[in-house]
């Protein structure tokens, strides 16, 4: 029994996830970065929803290869991100670039937020508006209430 | 009135986005290539490694690129749907063997027959890299202009095949 247990505890210390990261060299440690920025940000392909750092597929390693390759030749972090791009699409991103396709995502937020504010606003405002009553109304209802004899008695009240 | 018709329509609005969401696969990620240059390459080719294939030898003829692999198990099932289309001799189909071993790859070829007019040997998976596959079986339909015109992604299969492509193949061809 003791040594199954043990036999478990080995398993859950074995962690594939971590086997899996390659050992890079860099010339710099802001080229180090960079690199770790970029597989952080980039999406895997295979494993939608793991990032290129996270990611244990064979297209995630050589991405990554590639990613650490770029970046010794001496490309800048914005020019890996194109390259990306140009062959994988705009999906390979989990931080989407601003443009023209993309206000919606970045500003949609914000402006349900204006929205509900609006909304918010309007409903207080009426709600603090004092209620506008006929005069003549108010004057018959007050009769009403003080008057001692019901106007309309019920006929099963007797 | 507007108490109910207001939800009622956000109700109905949200209803159709997540119906509409549903159908699609989110495994199938649109390539940014259609439309544009078929990324050059110049690969040897499997049967003989002296021999070169590159993009600038299929220029003015329309042809189909597929991926394949002897690991993978979906290209195996869309084999025959390959086989049946270059059968056709419609279109010139050229093989992109990806990451693989050339002795897996010609065993594999020998086995379920080789439809290709050639593979080419892509063993570090670059030239994949710069054709957007992410997924193997994948299968491009390239124009004479040279431009990518449609990208399958996974197995072909007969539907998809006649749907799909030939629509596209024949629209090339006339």
């Amino acid at each position: 029994m003791k040594s199954l247990l043990m036999l478990l505890l080995i398993g859950f210390l074995i962690n594939p996830a971590q086997a899996a990261i390659e050992a890079y060299e860099f010339d710099s440690p802001e080229m180090e970065a960079d690199y770790n920025q970029l597989v952080d940000e980039l999406r895997c392909l295979v494993c939608q929803n793991q990032n290129l750092a996270g990611s244990d597929a064979d297209l995630a390693q050589d991405l990554r290869r590639e990613t650490y390759e770029m970046l010794q030749q001496g490309k800048s972090r914005q020019e890996v991100v194109e390259f990306m791009v140009a062959r994988y699409g705009d999906f390979v991103l989990y931080r989407p670039q601003f443009k023209s396709s993309t206000y919606l995502l970045w500003l949609g937020p914000f402006l349900l937020l204006v929205i509900v504010l609006v909304i918010v606003v309007r409903r207080l405002r009426a709600a603090a508006k004092p209620i506008e009553v006929d005069a003549d109304a108010l004057a018959d209802a007050r009769n009403l209430l003080e008057q001692d004899e019901p106007v309309n008695k019920v006929e099963s009240d007797k | 009135m507007i108490r109910f018709a207001l939800p009622l329509a956000v109700f109905v609005l949200m209803v159709g986005l997540l119906g509409y969401g549903l159908r699609l696969d989110p495994k199938k990620v649109p390539s940014p290539l259609i439309d544009k240059a078929a990324p050059s390459f110049s690969l040897a080719m499997l049967e003989d490694p002296s021999r070169k294939l590159s993009t600038g030898d299929m220029t003015g003829q329309v042809w189909v690129l597929n991926v394949w692999a002897s690991w993978c198990v979906s290209c195996r099932a869309e084999h025959e749907v390959i086989t049946a289309l270059a059968k056709r001799n419609l279109v010139t189909v050229v093989g992109l063997n990806y990451k693989d071993k050339p002795d897996d790859a010609a065993r594999w070829l020998e086995q379920f027959g080789n439809p290709y007019a050639t593979s080419v040997i892509d063993s570090d998976g670059r030239v994949g890299i710069d054709w957007g596959v992410y997924g193997v079986p994948e299968t491009f339909v390239i124009g004479a202009d040279g431009l990518i015109k449609y990208k399958h992604i996974g197995p072909v299969t007969h539907e998809s095949l006649e749907q799909k492509i030939m629509p596209i193949l024949k629209e090339l061809l006339i």
